[in-house]
């Protein structure tokens, strides 16, 4: 870590595990929920939201001595939406059956608490590097959350990763499908994501029991 | 020295270990522990919760024997016809019914009590305090409450998620939100649809020979009503069958008879609330006569979908399908169900009514009592904090009206006022 302070990278390492805007800030839930019944999908929206907060963040941390305080959630708006329109935009041309699956949840990036929350919290009050790699940290912790959630729900649900059969064909009952093993349909469904979340919380407070709130 | 001997000495020695708790759990399912309390009040009595768990298995061992023979008896009927005249020991208590159903219904309850008291036993081993008796009700509910042809791996991932979602996150047997056994039922029919409904999975074998020459049908009543058959289930079956059990369903939810006697049972060993059955079996009937006035009234065409299961007489939606099953058995679960008295009343009424709305709306599968019954349970500490603050509220109401009388020497006038709040 030649390249980055001690400081600079727990900006990036932190929202990795122990400031986690999933499992421990429990922001960004909605998507989190609707999307990540396949694993390309969380990639994607992962990605997208990757680039909406370090580009955001950079932008928001550049205005933020102009932006007067009293309009600053507008401006915010402002610039989350044009982020989440080009990325929607880029999507349509490249991924169009993707794009049609992420449908209105790319839109809804821009109500994604996460980005709002460290447009607020971080960007307004720091410099353009510090965002940047805030931005990046945080779209990474959430990213990661994502795409576990993902591979487990894909895996399970419908036995495929990013849509390539791994477990057998369970019309032709190759694989395991051939000793009675099937698909769990909970998986696909939304409720499945957060008992998932939840898990991976369960996980993660006992290993690091620091984590658990006082009652 | 006897066996009951020797446990002590071994509890002694091996106590603080790490395995004590899951040798402790044999030992007092065995006998009862010699030790004594140490301080405080000395109050005993016998209803301890193994006691109350091992009351309710009592009371579901008939459901369990008469779904042994039913499974029998639904396979081989479907497969060589009704009897014409039904015999119940020439037909029903034979012994190739009792074989073919033994191994289909064992093989469930096997798998449910192994799988879930191995978590358990891990639970109470990683956590260090004793295994406890919950699971000892909710691993005989479970096989009677799914398809006889449940594939057992599936029955076992659902224990597993039942036992651990629904129970241990949230501290274990006492703690938790929603009754176990319908959380493995929830499970089961989310994740594996095409095992938990349909008019297939309901007679051992159905399955497996669907498609083929060989191939028997195993709709249940709901599922007649729900496609508008009235006509044909009532050739079918008749109304004495639905009470008795003879009919195709989950293992040991058919009887409704012996689920009253287990329900009566239940009811004078003080185990279960007699306010939460009657208040439900009030519900369904309540819900059921809305249905039926809707259809008497001429407000629902007859081609609608939901007029098979409308027009039903209100009163038989409590003979067919899990509704006894889960008002006598599940309802009353004194966990996760209401505790105040007058939360009974609610709790247990809202049950009967929402299931029965369920059954007859629900597009996919005509059946809601499992449904109706977690979603209560989620609202049962709902109504009982306003059931209790309703309570404080109007004793403060009548501390405040309550007249005030001076106080006298002798204290007579505080006295009265004491027992007037």
């Amino acid at each position: 870590m030649a390249l980055l302070s001690k400081k600079d990278a727990n900006l990036i390492l932190d929202p990795l595990a122990d400031n986690n805007p999933i499992t421990i800030q429990v922001l960004g839930i909605c998507s989190a929920l609707a999307i990540t019944a396949e694993l390309k999908a969380s990639v994607v929206m992962a990605i997208s939201v990757l680039f909406v907060m370090g580009v955001g963040n950079v932008v928001i941390s550049l205005l933020r001595n102009v932006i007067p305080s009293k309009i600053r959630i507008i401006v915010q708006l402002i610039v989350v939406a044009t982020l989440v329109i080009i990325v929607d935009q880029v999507l349509k041309a490249f991924a169009y059956e993707l794009s049609k699956t992420l449908s209105v949840f790319v839109g809804l990036i821009i109500t994604n608490c996460i980005i709002m929350g460290r447009f607020e919290a971080f960007a307004l009050g720091n410099g353009i590097r510090r965002s940047f790699l805030d931005g990046i940290g945080n779209a990474l912790g959430y990213g990661v959350i994502l795409i576990i959630v993902g591979f487990f729900r894909e895996l399970l649900g419908s036995g495929t990763l990013f849509g390539i059969p791994v477990l057998g064909d369970p019309i032709a009952k190759t694989g395991l499908y051939s000793i009675g093993y099937e698909n769990n349909g909970f998986m696909i469904i939304p409720p499945a994501a957060l008992i998932v979340v939840g898990i991976i919380i369960w996980v993660q407070r006992s290993r690091n029991r620091a984590l658990i709130e006082e009652a | 020295m006897g066996l009951k001997e020797k446990m002590h000495e071994i509890k002694l020695k091996y106590q603080g270990k790490k395995m004590a708790p899951a040798f402790n759990a044999f030992h007092t399912f065995l006998f009862t522990p010699n030790e004594t309390t140490h301080s405080g009040s000395h109050l005993r009595a016998v209803d301890d919760l193994k006691r109350t768990m091992n009351t309710v298995i009592l009371a579901l061992v008939p459901c369990l024997l008469f779904g042994i023979f039913n499974a029998g008896y639904q396979h081989y009927s479907a497969i060589n016809g009704f009897p014409e005249n039904f015999s119940l020991f020439e037909h029903f208590i034979n012994w190739e019914n009792f074989i073919l159903g033994a191994t289909t219904v064992l093989p469930l309850v096997v798998v449910s009590y192994g799988v879930g008291l191995l978590v358990e036993f891990i639970f109470a081993v990683i956590k260090g305090h004793e295994v406890e008796e919950g699971y000892l009700v909710t691993g005989m509910l479970v096989p009677l409450i799914v398809p006889i042809d449940t594939p057992l791996w599936m029955l076992a991932v659902a224990v597993v998620f039942g036992v651990v979602i629904g129970k241990e996150v949230f501290g274990g047997t006492g703690m938790n939100i929603l009754n176990p056994a319908l959380t493995i039922r929830a499970f089961l029919f989310f994740a594996y649809p095409t095992w938990m409904s349909g008019d297939k999975v309901w007679v051992h074998d159905a399955v497996e020979r669907a498609g083929t020459a060989d191939a028997i049908s195993g709709e249940t009543i709901l599922g007649y009503l729900a496609q508008g058959n009235n006509t044909e289930m009532y050739a079918k079956y008749d109304l004495s069958e639905m009470f008795f059990g003879f009919i195709p369903g989950s293992v040991g939810e058919t009887s409704t008879l012996l689920i009253l006697l287990g329900g009566l049972f239940l009811i004078f060993t003080k185990i279960a609330s007699w306010r939460i059955m009657l208040s439900a079996v009030l519900g369904s009937l309540a819900m059921g006569l809305i249905f039926n006035m809707v259809v008497d009234f001429g407000w629902i065409p007859e081609y609608s979908k939901f007029y098979g299961l409308m027009s039903f007489d209100f009163w038989q939606h409590l003979i067919v399908g899990g509704l006894a099953f889960g008002i006598v058995y599940m309802a009353t679960d004194p966990v996760t169900g209401s505790q105040t008295n007058k939360g009974k009343w609610i709790y247990g009424f809202l049950i009967g009514f929402i299931s029965v709305m369920i059954r007859v709306f629900n597009p996919g599968y005509p059946e809601g009592v499992f449904l109706a019954i977690l979603l209560m349970n989620v609202f049962a500490p709902t109504i009982d904090h306003y059931v209790i603050r309703g309570n404080v509220r109007r004793r403060m109401k009548r501390m405040k009206n309550a007249t005030i009388l001076p106080d006298t020497v002798d204290g007579a006038g505080a006295e009265l006022k004491a027992e007037t709040v």
